[in-house]
């Protein structure tokens, strides 16, 4: 291996122009377009959220209509949860797991090149028929929600579109785990063994496991809507003996992995940040290790608590009361890890640590209502209102995207050699910081005082807490702009990054030059 | 109240939750919390709520503390040099061992309430309550009432985009129906949920019921209701379009005054099945025509009878209803397969279907004669 590729040394020779990024199976090239791809879903998403909160702004429908509204709130969730976060993280995961494991690249770098290029013809499938409709405001995507529950999907008559686009995304992610896990295991630097391995490449295996997992069962749920769809089957259909709870079964089986898929690299991503900022070591490695690996066990023998209000027998009910509570220890151990890595630490605030210290508090107030949602006989009243809406934007908004904003400032020097703004990249973390609380914390008050998810219009004792959500999100969504703004800039230039970038920062992909060369450990690095 | 007036006090109650220092007086006017509600259940539900909100509360403010000191007191800038400890496996076991002591004290009382809400046995009244695309139905199996209620004409004359209407003048905007649901105080009352087409929700906050109305499903549900009074809800699970606007409205009254309202419905369903069947005269069939045709099919084909092409297609000047008078019928009586046209057979009787056929065959420019109540009947 190491004799076929010392020929390459220094060259970084690879075809320029678009031919570049469609042919490349270089991990750093991939990651890119990852990354890049994501930030454009994340902007489309959140013009759509955009739109949702200026219907809400005020009671009354103003902007759209109603079936419009459900397009905009399921689109918007698709597109977040398929289309941004997730193609995000694999993103980190190209750039960083090779240099981070002293590997050359990913070890099936021509499938790497695939699961990219599956995507954003998926994404072009899944909002075409939003522009299906003769003009735009009739657009007719799909308007069911992002969980699609049957027999609502059912009814929409455009469902083959949805359908072949999940299913082209979910071989993406397939693809994409088998290419990670069988990196991670094959190609380790001598002496890189795995209690070695930097956490983030740790949660990454264990997500690219979850992924393997449930994905085909997300596969088998849309498959089996498809038959019933056009082939006249029955699998959901009450009428022709199929049941439409089995659906919710199927669908949260892969959907509570699903949101840990989207957390446990966000994790993985702060537990490499606070300790580079406290210099200090991470506190407790092999607990987090651990409570990664039992928060994943756990994702998935706890799914129907999603399901409280559909009438299971009282014993599954306390079954999955039971096992959802107790996803609080381990991932308590991993905030209480966090603040034992900064206790006694010697602390800086550089952007990448700011947004890391609120993930930490942030996240935290997710998982507590999380809790709350947890406890059955309460989550009767929680259920399907604003306070679930609070609950998942707290651990996905200033959990998950956090983490993956925290991380593009934390590894941006090395990926283009270059230091971005730190004032302009202070300024779009407050604001971002303040102005996401005051978008989402006013929707569990107006959760708990009875206005339901989903809905368009709303009676007018909301009208207070929704415009002020709304205005917190108008900020919100314009300090992205600034976001892509200061990443451009340092693309284009900048003061020169030092290799190491952050004066403790611990790991390989710290070792190489920045910007990190084309090609990267050709030669394995020895590890100590 | 200006805008600044109207932030301020919402900064201020912000502040209140915040610091969950005050007693809940000062919240009533935010609504920023879980109602106690009128039932032994949805009390205790609420204790529960607060019981777990207190303890992520106060552990919050424990670890957020730790982290507080840790940002201010351990800076480089002050000169903190770093500590290199990094293990300790008694305070890992120590950190496991506490949340799951807390998780264990939090599960008890909360199976004692699960099982309660999950005993419906010994119900006083039944009541199926059965949701449509976009309102609910109620049988009183015992007592032989049935009605649909949906969204007040109010509200849905209000809800509709660029109506000029300040829904703030619209009393209970969007939460008032054309006919709430009567039950009496004190007694236990089962609600038995299904669906005749998506899935939707049954819930009234205050009554602390929340229960999926799924197709091919009864799921059992109750409360017993101790206050007299109205109270309101709204369907829950996404169910379409017009899932934001269908309702619920519960009349808690005392056992007088429910009896004496069984029997006003009991002969009022009697009076309309003697009348359904006789001859009307178009006057009369427009009139009540135009009453069901906002009830029942405003929602998608709008009040014009424009539609929403191409989802919902337009009525005015279409093939359907100003082509022959069978189809017209069919379509009506059974509905589309596949689409969101409902069957609307079991809905209304005969003098309804007759005189909405005959509202839509004669309104906006459409003149495609007339429809009695007996040719519905032997269309059905």
């Amino acid at each position: 291996m190491s004799t076929a590729t010392a020929t390459h040394d220094q060259h970084d020779h690879h075809p320029t122009g678009i031919t570049r990024w469609l042919f490349t199976t270089n991990h750093k090239d991939i990651g890119t377009l990852y990354l890049w791809f994501s930030f454009i879903m994340l902007l489309t998403g959140g013009a759509m959220a955009m739109v949702i909160r200026a219907e809400l702004l005020y009671p009354g429908m103003q902007v759209v209509d109603p079936n419009f509204f459900n397009m905009m709130t399921t689109m918007h969730g698709l597109i977040m949860v398929f289309g941004a976060i997730m193609p995000a993280t694999v993103g980190l995961a190209n750039w960083l797991i090779p240099m981070m494991i002293g590997a050359p690249d990913m070890a099936l770098p021509r499938m790497n090149n695939w699961s990219f290029w599956i995507l954003p013809f998926a994404a072009l499938m899944l909002v075409a028929p939003m522009f299906m409709g003769g003009n735009f405001s009739s657009g007719q995507g799909p308007a069911f929600g992002w969980t699609f529950y049957q027999p609502l999907s059912g009814q929409y008559d455009k469902l083959a579109f949805f359908i072949f686009a999940v299913h082209l995304l979910g071989l993406s992610s397939i693809m994409g785990s088998i290419n990670i896990i069988a990196t991670i295991l094959n190609m380790r630097a001598p002496g890189m063994t795995l209690m070695k391995m930097p956490l983030f490449v740790w949660t990454w295996l264990i997500t690219a496991f979850l992924l393997i997992a449930v994905m085909p069962v997300l596969a088998g749920a849309v498959t089996m809507m498809l038959t019933d769809k056009y082939f006249g089957t029955s699998f959901f259909h009450a009428a022709g003996g199929g049941d439409p709870v089995l659906f919710q079964h199927v669908f949260w089986f892969f959907g509570h992995p699903e949101v840990y898929i989207m957390i446990l690299p966000a994790f993985g991503i702060v537990s490499q940040i606070i300790p580079t900022f406290s210099r200090k070591p991470l506190f407790g490695y092999a607990s987090m290790v651990y409570a990664t690996a039992a928060i994943a066990f756990l994702s998935f023998i706890v799914w129907a608590h999603h399901m409280f209000t559909v009438g299971m027998p009282v014993a599954g009910e306390l079954y999955f009361m039971y096992a959802t509570v107790m996803i609080a220890v381990p991932t308590a151990v991993k905030v209480f890890n966090w603040t034992a890595t900064m206790w006694k630490g010697s602390l800086t605030f550089e952007t990448p640590m700011l947004w890391a210290v609120a993930f930490v508090f942030l996240f935290t107030i997710g998982g507590f209502t999380g809790l709350m949602l947890g406890v059955a006989p309460a989550d009767f009243q929680y259920h399907d209102t604003y306070f679930v809406v609070a609950h998942f934007h707290y651990v996905l908004v200033t959990g998950a995207l956090f983490a993956i904003i925290a991380a593009v400032y934390y590894w941006l020097p090395k990926w283009t050699g270059h230091m971005y703004d730190e004032k302009l990249a202070k300024i779009h973390f407050w604001v971002s910081a303040i102005s996401v609380n005051v978008l989402f914390f006013p929707q569990h008050f107006l959760g708990l005082a009875g206005m339901p998810r989903r809905i368009p219009d709303y009676a007018v004792q909301f009208a207070d807490w929704n415009f002020v959500s709304s205005i917190g999100g108008f900020v919100f969504g314009l300090s992205q702009i600034l976001f892509l703004f200061i990443v451009i800039k340092t693309i284009r230039g900048g003061a020169k990054a030092t290799d190491r970038v952050w004066d403790s920062a611990d790991g390989l992909e710290w070792t190489v030059p920045s910007p990190a060369p084309y090609h990267t450990f050709e030669t394995a690095p020895e590890i100590k | 109240m200006s805008a600044i007036q109207t932030i301020n006090k919402k900064l201020v109650g912000f502040f209140c939750l915040a610091l969950l220092a005050g007693p809940t007086s000062a919240w009533a006017d935010y609504a920023l919390n879980m109602t106690k509600g009128v039932t032994k259940i949805s009390e205790e539900v609420y204790d529960l709520h607060m019981l777990v909100l207190i303890i992520c509360t106060v552990v919050g403010i424990g670890v957020f503390g730790v982290i507080i000191y840790s940002l201010i007191n351990h800076r480089k800038s002050k000169g903190a040099v770093a500590a290199q400890f990094h293990e300790s496996t008694t305070v890992e076991v120590i950190w496991t061992t506490i949340p799951l002591v807390i998780l264990i004290l939090i599960a008890i009382p909360a199976t004692g309430t699960l099982l309660k809400i999950e005993d419906s046995s010994d119900a006083d009244v039944t009541i199926k309550v059965t949701g449509w695309q976009w309102k609910w139905q109620y049988d009183y199996l015992d007592e032989n009432v049935s009605f649909f209620s949906s969204l007040s004409e109010a509200s849905n004359k209000a809800r509709q985009r660029d109506s000029g209407i300040n829904v703030y003048d619209v009393k209970h905007y969007l939460l008032s129906v054309n006919e709430p649901i009567v039950v009496p105080v004190n007694k236990k009352v089962r609600i038995l949920t299904t669906s005749n087409d998506v899935i939707h929700a049954w819930w009234v906050p205050a009554l602390g019921l929340k229960r999926d109305a799924i197709p091919g499903y009864i799921n059992e549900s109750w409360f017993k209701a101790e206050k007299t009074g109205t109270y309101r809800g709204q369907c829950a699970e996404l169910c379409g379009k017009d899932h934001g606007f269908m309702p619920i409205v519960v009349e808690v009254v005392d056992q007088d005054k429910y009896k004496q309202w069984v029997v006003a419905k009991q002969e009022q369903a009697i009076a309309e099945a003697a009348a359904s069947g006789k001859a009307m005269s178009k006057s009369e069939l427009m009139a009540r025509g135009e009453k069901v045709y906002k009830g029942n099919c405003m929602a998608c084909h709008q009040d014009k009878g424009q539609g929403l092409p191409p989802m919902f297609p337009a009525l005015a000047g279409s093939k359907i209803a100003t082509g022959p008078v069978k189809a017209h019928m069919d379509i009506v009586i059974h509905g589309k397969p596949g689409t969101a046209m409902q069957a609307f057979a079991q809905q209304l009787n005969d003098a309804d279907l007759a005189a909405v056929i005959t509202y839509e065959r004669n309104s906006w420019g459409n003149s495609a004669g007339m429809v009695q109540p007996s040719d519905v009947k032997a269309a059905r």
